[in-house]
């Protein structure tokens, strides 16, 4: 420990990030089940969804190909995260990645913000193929602020999905997550209003849309383009309550496996 | 570490990693607490049941378990030491198992760590992979690094191991050099048929365990074989078959962890 040769205690955690998040992209990349489907869902469900509908009217005004455009920006960033953290961390359970990794000196939270950022990319490049698509295929005009406005506040507010991501990481299997977030995610977004306007649902849906996250959520992406129908510090609310939520759900699931494996 | 299969040589290796914590008592690695990041800088691990990524190459995870040491080795060095050089830019999904328990040895020390943690390293190794990671291991042990790691094999031990703690149900058995290990354990087996089979009571008293006893054919392991032939004679015991061979280690290690059998 002493003369000026000593190694440093630890390694620089600023490194260990780049070098994690550059690992993690790599890895999502070379899984193109994972990253085709990211990006490729979103659009295809817009074209079928939202691109009939562009040139309407909604009763307050807005055009309805801006306002499907936004949701289906909300439903593709809370699917990257439902479905990368969700199944992400599930297979990694299945492989005991786990295992080896906490006997490194990689810090747990270094890991996890290295899994934030790199569905944060994954997140913001749907976007970036989704928004221009809508734009260009379906003729919808906004202007350039207004997309950068959603794509930041969607990308800020999407905390609550990556919640659920862990949530059903540490509570299913390898073999069932992917099930189980379709699951989850699929009916939640219908309910919500993201693939279509609530106004255009069954009543009870309506009944049930406000108290389901991914109704919140919309609204972020919705007040982008001035077709909010909640002011957003409820919605922000709403959103910070599922977080913790959600994080409970995952911190029990994680406690109950680590206590069986590690007891 | 030896011991037999649920000796507790895992758990063991666990507490002293932190990944579990003791009941009772505490752990301290370099004088701190085995989970603090200044010392699990200076630890290289290989655990049973633990896996990674199968998509990156060999060389992509070794770089990028080097980014979490301070002072790592070349990603080249650690996987030749490891003997993967020839198989370092393939996928991890496509090595076999033999390869696979390799490349948890490259990542074990690419950080160039004081001390190793290595849970049955050779398990699922194949001969030649064996032979490069002993003599990675006694290259690294000449070089002033401590390695400590588990086995239920005598033989491994005896010969890579200076110190071998034996355990068995948690407990400390024996703690010894290798040569003293050996003078303690029994050394040659004695196998013998009777004419009629064993009733009991006829083998107590000797100075042998006996390991295998089934109708008229019995095992037993002594270090003074003549003596317990010349006190079966002197019982009557009417033996028709005979062989006084060295012990095989193996044997004679689970004589030494042997526990009376509960009865029930």
């Amino acid at each position: 420990m002493t003369g000026a040769g000593s190694r440093p205690a630890a390694a620089p955690l600023g490194r260990m990030l780049l070098v994690q998040t550059r690992s993690e992209m790599r890895m999502r990349w070379r899984i193109p089940a994972f990253s085709v489907t990211i990006v490729a869902l979103p659009v295809l469900f817009f074209t079928f969804f939202g691109l009939p509908y562009v040139r309407q009217t909604l009763p307050n005004g807005i055009n309805l190909g801006a306002y499907l455009l936004a949701s289906f920006a909300a439903y593709s960033v809370g699917s990257v995260m439902v479905f990368g953290f969700g199944i992400g961390v599930a297979t990694e359970r299945g492989l005991k990645v786990d295992v080896l990794m906490r006997a490194t000196p990689l810090p747990p939270l270094i890991a996890i913000l290295a899994k934030v950022l790199n569905a944060l990319a994954y997140a913001l490049l749907s976007l970036v193929v989704l928004i221009p698509y809508g734009i260009v295929v379906g003729g919808i005009r906004q202007d350039l602020l207004v997309w950068l406005d959603m794509i930041v506040r969607l990308l800020a507010g999407s905390v609550p999905f990556i919640a659920l991501g862990f949530a059903i990481g540490y509570t299913c299997g390898p073999n069932v997550a992917p099930a189980a977030a379709n699951l989850v995610y699929l009916p939640l977004s219908f309910a919500s209003g993201l693939f279509m306007p609530l106004s255009q649902l069954p009543g009870f849906v309506q009944g049930v849309a406000p108290y389901l996250p991914a109704y919140h959520y919309g609204q972020l992406a919705w007040s982008a383009v001035g077709a909010a129908t909640e002011r957003m510090p409820v919605a922000l609310l709403w959103l910070a309550a599922y977080t913790i939520l959600f994080l409970a759900i995952a911190f029990r699931a994680y406690r109950r496996e680590e206590s069986r494996k590690f007891g | 570490m030896l011991g037999p299969n649920g000796a507790g040589k895992t758990t063991s290796i666990s507490l002293m990693l932190g990944l579990r914590q003791p009941t009772a008592g505490q752990v301290r690695l370099f004088g701190l607490p085995p989970t603090d990041r200044r010392a699990r800088s200076r630890c290289g691990v290989m655990l049973q049941e633990s896996g990674t990524t199968s998509v990156l190459t060999v060389r992509e995870i070794v770089d990028v378990f080097r980014a979490y040491y301070p002072a790592p080795l070349p990603a080249e060095r650690a996987i030749e030491m490891a003997g993967l050089t020839d198989r370092a830019e393939a996928r991890i999904g496509t090595l076999s198992g033999g390869q696979r328990q390799r490349l948890y040895f490259a990542l074990a020390i690419c950080g160039d760590p004081d001390i190793l943690f290595l849970d049955e390293p050779t398990v699922g190794m194949d001969v030649e992979a064996r032979r490069a990671f002993v003599s990675s291991i006694q290259t690294l042990a000449s070089s002033g690094k401590t390695i400590v790691f588990t086995s239920h094999y005598l033989r491994e031990a005896e010969e890579l191991a200076r110190r071998i703690v034996v355990i068995d149900h948690g407990t400390v058995i024996a703690d010894a050099s290798p040569q003293e290990l050996k003078a303690r354990v029994p050394g040659k087996k004695i196998t013998l048929v009777a004419a009629r089979p064993f009733g009991g009571g006829e083998l107590d008293g000797l100075p042998a365990s006996v390991i295998n006893l089934a109708g008229e054919r019995a095992s037993l392991l002594s270090n003074e074989p003549a003596v317990v032939l010349r006190e079966l004679f002197r019982r009557g015991i009417d033996v028709v078959d005979l062989e006084v061979t060295g012990a095989d280690l193996e044997e004679a290690f689970l004589a030494l962890t042997r526990r009376p059998e509960p009865r029930a």
